[in-house]
């Protein structure tokens, strides 16, 4: 297994696709960090783009890669390796480079201009994120064989989880606002990756007090331990169930 | 009205000086303030020598001039009000008060000026108080260069920092009030000035003031209170170069007006507030030159609001520039800088072609759907924040700045 991660690794090193998104990112956030004059302002903008195109990136890039490397795969197969060695291997090579990749470009820029808990929790809730949507990809990619397919339903998960689930939450609310709704919105929240970053990095910010009294309830659930634990294994969660099954589906399946 | 007290002052001063001094020592003759009181002609000048000296309920019921010299300590023990003025010509000056009684049926303070004309306190430092410096039914009084500490007893269990009630005529400047409930109280004070004072770290509100028209604040700085600064019910108010910072807070406000009109409020600064300004049933405000920087909510305008005026103003920085809960807008935005414009100026005049809307749908979804927070800077809110900027369908369309200019007013 571990060479299989070396070679994953030195294969996505060698294609160059991540050392470009590496360096970009880390571009970006320089850039943000020197165009404003208040770092926390910053982090704001930061964390907007990286809710965004994080998800996005990781998510198509596992899709194309783990479809490139089919061929790879199947001669794998043929070889004594277990097969749930080899789609860990695999899925660790990704994940690992993934987990490097971003601990680079955002780790680096929020070291220099904003070493605080909150540019903490930016970088890390960063990482997670990115290694769940590595897992949604390798899910995706098991399920089907065909490549358009698999991008289109990787791009489709991706604007499920970006837009159309927050587009529910909201119609929800509207339509229920009559009742005391923060319990519900609480759990709704835990079911979208993206939304339990981006509410994570929020408390984390002065900005909690703006949202008021009802902001004070979640402040309170997120602000508690117990909050910030139910919160990491919600994050874990979502990246440990897809691959989980992600493994199940591909040790029966006919290549 | 500033001559007329200064002319009475000096007066005062000439007649005080014609009187004999007194001099309060440990080892002296008169031993403590009230011996020297009971003793003392009016107009006379009392010295009080260093040391601690015990001053339960002392009254001073004629002129007389009262001077701490050294560290002259008045010590409350806890029972009582410690100095209680109930006569004109009285000034009080160079003393250090500690620990005034609390309690529930009275509000115990350290210096209590009943029914009283021409009265001066300065450079008094006041700790563990009540109340502060508790003014009644009294006329031209000077509070100058004084500091008062509360007891860090909670909102419920503190007292005011400068309390006023049936006043006229009051001048409060260079004070510093902390730890209190309010840092300044006013009910039924007319025609006062409130100049360079520092009010922070109080319970509730910095400022507060009901029913006190013709007032002039100038220069004074409220920051980090429990909920800011309010005030209400009153007309005829000068709010000038202020500063309202620091309020952090679930239900906190630089500055809340209710009911305030005919006012202005010029040149202030409002920073990182969790509301900057918010406004209920207030009209004909005239907001001027102010800077609203970094705050959550720069404006919140009640539909009740009307004729109010906005004109170079800067907002910067802020989450949302302005919100209101109504169709109907009543109050005009000109000439203001909004970091948030995107439009262009083609002919260079330095005003933007095209009208600025402060309002983001998100802000008004926030007012009916309070819980719609949790979806504060995701993807979907700027989507349709941007749908609704292109083609407004819900936010109110008069609530418009005309002429927004392009770069940031300098100060």
């Amino acid at each position: 297994m571990l060479k299989i991660i070396k070679y994953v690794i030195y294969d996505i090193l060698r294609n160059k696709i991540l050392l470009f998104f590496t360096l970009f990112l880390a571009l970006m956030a320089f850039s943000l960090f020197m165009m404003q004059d208040d770092p926390s302002k910053s982090l704001i903008s930061l964390m907007s783009i990286v809710l965004i195109i994080v998800p996005l990136v990781s998510m198509i890039f596992t899709t194309i890669y783990f479809y490139n490397s089919y061929e790879f795969i199947e001669l794998l197969v043929s070889q004594p390796i277990s097969r749930k060695a080899i789609i860990m291997g695999e899925y660790f090579g990704v994940a690992g480079s993934w987990v490097l990749s971003i601990s680079l470009s955002l780790g680096i820029p929020v070291a220099l201009y904003s070493a605080n808990a909150t540019g903490l929790i930016l970088l890390l809730s960063s990482i997670a994120l990115s290694v769940s949507f590595v897992s949604l990809a390798f899910l995706v990619s098991v399920l089907t064989r065909d490549k358009s397919r698999g991008i289109g339903i990787s791009l489709i998960v991706w604007f499920f989880f970006s837009v159309i689930y927050d587009s529910l939450i909201l119609g929800i609310l509207f339509f229920f606002s009559e009742y005391p709704l923060e319990k519900a919105v609480l759990a709704m929240a835990s079911f979208n990756p993206i939304d339990m970053a981006r509410i994570l990095i929020l408390m984390k910010m002065d900005i909690s007090a703006l949202m008021g009294l009802t902001g004070a309830v979640y402040k309170k659930f997120f602000g508690s331990g117990f909050g910030m634990i139910f919160s990491t294994l919600v994050m874990l969660l979502w990246i440990l169930i897809p691959v989980v099954f992600a493994q199940k589906i591909f040790k029966n399946k006919n290549l | 009205m500033n001559r007329i007290l200064l002319i009475l002052f000096m007066v005062s001063l000439t007649i005080v000086t014609n009187g004999n001094t007194i001099r309060v020592d440990k080892n002296g003759n008169f031993q403590t303030l009230k011996d020297a009181i009971r003793f003392s002609k009016p107009f006379d000048t009392i010295l009080v020598s260093s040391g601690m000296y015990s001053s339960v309920n002392t009254f001073v019921n004629k002129p007389l001039t009262l001077i701490g010299v050294g560290e002259v300590l008045l010590n409350g023990f806890n029972k009582d009000d410690i100095l209680i003025i109930q006569s004109n010509h009285v000034t009080v000056s160079g003393f250090k008060l500690i620990n005034s009684a609390t309690g529930n049926l009275k509000d115990f303070a350290g210096i209590r000026i009943q029914k009283s004309k021409h009265i001066r306190i300065h450079n008094c430092d006041l700790s563990e108080m009540f109340f502060g410096i508790y003014i009644s039914d009294s006329r031209n009084v000077q509070i100058i260069d004084n500091s008062s500490k509360g007891k860090n007893g909670g909102q419920s269990n503190s007292g005011n920092g400068i309390h006023l009630w049936k006043c006229d005529s009051i001048l409060i400047r260079g004070n510093h009030l902390s730890g209190h409930r309010d840092g300044v109280y006013f009910e039924f004070a007319k025609h006062c000035r409130i100049e360079n004072n520092l009010s922070e770290k109080n319970f509730r509100y910095g400022l507060h003031f009901m029913f006190s028209d013709d007032d002039v604040y100038e220069k004074n700085i409220f920051r980090n209170n429990g909920t800011g600064v309010a005030v209400m019910y009153t007309k005829n108010v000068s709010m000038i170069s202020n500063r309202f910072e620091e309020n952090w807070g679930d239900a906190s406000y630089g500055l809340l007006l209710k009911d305030i009109k005919d006012s202005k409020i010029h040149n202030n600064s409002f920073y990182n507030n969790t509301v900057g300004i918010t406004m209920e049933g207030s009209s004909r405000i005239n907001f001027n030159n102010n800077d609203f920087t970094m705050n959550g909510f720069a404006l919140k305008i009640w539909a009740n609001c009307i004729q109010d005026t906005f004109y170079h103003n800067n907002f910067s920085g802020n989450t949302f520039d302005a919100s209101t809960n109504g169709q109907l807008e009543l109050n005009s935005f000109d000439f203001n800088y909004w970091d948030k414009y995107e439009g262009y100026d083609l002919n260079h005049d330095k005003v933007g072609d095209i009208s600025f809307n402060p309002v983001s749908l998100y802000s008004m979804l926030i007012e009916q759907v309070p819980f719609a927070v949790i979806l504060l800077r995701s993807f979907i809110v700027y989507l349709i924040d941007i749908a609704e900027k292109n083609i407004p369908y819900i936010t109110p369309q008069a609530f418009q700045d005309n002429h927004p200019v392009m770069t940031r007013i300098a100060r």
